[in-house]
């Protein structure tokens, strides 16, 4: 075919070219449509990447024709195409359920500017996961976080969003420039910006200050972007107060990329001996993601606004993950990526449906949410389902992602940690039932909640396709698990480098 | 009255702003087109162009600068340039080479690099320009830009029914 090889390129270059025919627009419904078949394009795309990817192939593309240590390289292996691939659908999905969504949140005259602004925040997220250059990773996350912080300040409650939104800027660009800071320590260190050059060159100047110093910046700033405990400030209002659609991509989506540029730094460009055994990473980590998930399912359980109690479940499912991580085996980081996979689908799942409460009631205040299963029967069912899977309950994605987690724990003989994920899943239990119960059996106080209908087709259709994919993962666990321990082994093993080019390009 | 003193004050100043307009211009152009040769470039040409309609704003008051570069033109204006830089790219892809690689532009590799450079540097000076002037209206005014950015959003701007 002949696109065949320009596929990588062409994902981070249709979103971009679509963000300005938006504006040129300016209508909303056209903007929408301009975004809408554009982000479909990307998915069928990363997905025809994904199925070349997974034969153990590792696409390269050349930008411009200039060759990989001077050029800006396009490096796909499994753990990237898996997440272009998750990335693009959630777009796809909230995108869809944005069109009705933000009739409600935004202007009109600001529409075709939303729009402008997710296409640019999609180019950012997918430029991340697909480049293999290391600044080129630092431009694509300030393109993807400034849209968003644009994207966040559209908010309904105008000035609770702009704050959040200034909160983010200020923390998100100290991320940033730390993780700007760390690379070029590391271009000072190894004279290259190439990713997999740079792994290839760091032993030669393993006991470096330079390169310890740049590993201890890109540490820091990915932990402010990932929103881990100790430096999670910015997340709770962002999800908050961000329009309805812009929560639910965020929270799919965001931090899941910084999580992705952990994994790609720490295993692959750095080392895994190198950042888990040398620099002791894991130690750091472990105790930091051990109490987040502990101490934040236990601040979910206090909170009154329902975004604000899956924000707070969020920062703990970050936790999970940096546990899974930091254990530094195959296992623990097939239970990570597991989880970032089901996470992302679930959070986005349960944002929306919040959404669907917010289109219709106005309020997404528990207080005054009493028996809404009546009026809204099938947002409440995927609110459910949903929640369930949060937990872990069996035969949903969660229970798959809880499983490998736990297991992974156990082998590593680590029991004690085992058991605070199991208490933490009982704190969800509560979160989420406290929820519920007030959806299903208390009565309702305000008298107008009859006249109230089922949220439009247009929001059920994507919520009720993320609730089917997260519940066949859960039946069928393999699909998500062998595409996990695929990438995870590759991560783990030495990747192909430049000198060694066992990846032929495509 | 009282606003045409105010005017007569600045008469020096205006007639000084009206000589130096094309001069910077002028040389807004050089560093632009001439930053394949030497030093410059879109980025550096952008900002010495927008410059020139800020100065006009600060000197004849800003609402007369909004007539010379309306913000629907400038709207326009930093979308296009943005486009003539990714369509740059996607010509050298249907042209059979990677995205952005210049030398299958024309049949001779080094000036299809030069041309390449050329519309991809005119693209971001375009875009830079457009922002940058957009960017003063933005601050130096209440009124509204696109759309309703000054002012905080009303129930009654939203649509109501489902």
């Amino acid at each position: 075919m002949f696109f065949n090889n320009h596929f990588s390129v062409l994902l981070v270059v249709l979103p971009l070219m679509a963000a300005p025919i938006c504006v040129i627009l300016r209508s909303s419904k056209a903007s929408w449509l301009v975004a809408l078949i554009s982000n479909l394009v990307i998915v069928l795309l990363s997905l025809s990447l994904l199925s070349h990817v997974i034969n153990g192939n590792v696409v390269r593309y050349e930008l411009g024709g200039w060759a990989a240590p001077t050029g800006i390289e396009y490096y796909i292996d499994g753990i990237n195409a898996i997440l272009i691939s998750v990335v693009s659908i959630i777009s796809l999905a909230t995108l869809v359920y944005s069109k009705q969504s933000i009739r409600k949140e935004i202007a009109q005259p600001r529409h075709y500017l939303f729009y402008a602004g997710w296409l640019l925040c999609l180019t950012g997220l997918l430029g991340i996961l697909i480049t293999g250059d290391a600044f080129n990773v630092f431009v694509f996350l300030e393109i993807s976080s400034l849209s968003m912080y644009m994207l966040i300040a559209l908010g309904r409650e105008r000035r609770q969003a702009l704050v959040a939104a200034f909160r983010y800027l200020i923390l998100g660009s100290i991320g940033a420039s730390f993780i700007l800071l760390g690379i070029g320590f590391l271009y000072a260190a190894t004279g290259t910006l190439n990713m997999s050059d740079i792994a290839e060159r760091l032993p030669l100047v393993n006991g470096s200050r330079t390169v310890i110093v740049g590993f201890s910046f890109i540490t820091i700033g990915l932990l402010i972007k990932t929103a881990m405990f100790p430096v999670f400030s910015w997340l709770p209002n962002a999800y908050q107060f961000a329009p309805s659609a812009v929560s639910s991509f965020l929270a799919g989506t965001a931090t899941k990329v910084s999580l992705y540029i952990f994994l790609r730094f720490f295993y692959h460009v750095f080392g895994t001996d190198y950042s888990f055994g040398n620099l002791l990473l894991g130690n750091i980590l472990l105790p930091l993601a051990v109490v987040g998930f502990f101490v934040m399912s236990v601040v979910a359980v206090f909170q009154t606004d329902i975004r604000r109690v899956l924000a707070y479940s969020s920062i703990a499912q970050i936790g999970y993950i940096f546990a899974a991580i930091s254990m530094a085996t195959e296992q623990g980081l097939t239970a990570g990526i597991i989880h970032i996979i089901n996470h992302a689908f679930i959070k986005t799942a349960l944002f929306i449906s919040v959404g669907c409460i917010l289109y219709r009631y106005g309020t997404a205040n528990i207080n005054q949410l009493g028996g809404i299963m009546k009026s809204m029967p099938w947002t409440c069912a995927a609110f459910i389902i949903a929640g369930l899977s949060l937990i872990g309950v069996p035969l949903t994605a969660g229970f798959v992602s809880k499983w490998y987690l736990i297991s992974a724990a156990i082998d590593s003989g680590w029991w004690l940690i085992a058991a605070m994920i199991l208490m933490s899943s009982l704190m969800a239990i509560i979160y989420i039932g406290r929820i519920v119960e007030v959806f299903c059996f208390k009565n309702s106080e305000a008298e107008g909640v009859a006249k109230v209908k089922e949220a439009p087709f247009s929001m059920l259709l994507p919520l009720w396709f993320l609730i089917i994919v997260s519940v066949y993962t859960g039946i069928n666990g393999d699909v998500v698990v062998d595409l996990a321990k695929f990438s995870a082994t590759q991560l783990l093993d030495n990747l192909p480098g430049l000198n060694n080019p066992v990846g032929n390009p495509l | 009255m009282l606003k045409r003193n105010v005017q007569q004050r600045h008469r020096v100043v205006q007639v000084i702003t009206k000589f130096l307009i094309p001069m910077i211009l002028l040389f807004a152009f050089y560093v632009q087109f001439h930053g394949d040769f030497g030093a410059g470039g879109g980025f550096q040409a952008g900002v010495i162009f927008a410059s020139v309609f800020i100065l006009h704003g600060l000197i004849f008051g800003e609402a007369r600068t909004r007539l010379v570069l309306t913000p629907n033109a400038l709207r326009i204006l930093m979308s296009l340039g943005l486009l003539l830089y990714a369509g740059t790219g996607v010509v050298s892809l249907f042209l059979g080479g990677n995205y952005l690689d210049y030398s299958v532009l024309l049949s001779d590799p080094i000036s299809g690099q030069h041309w390449g450079i050329f519309s991809v540097e005119l693209g971001v000076g375009i875009t830079v320009a457009a922002v940058m002037v957009s960017l003063f209206y933005c601050f130096s005014s209440k009124r509204n830009f696109v759309g309703h950015i000054s002012h905080p959003i009303s129930e009654s701007e939203l649509d109501s029914d489902g």
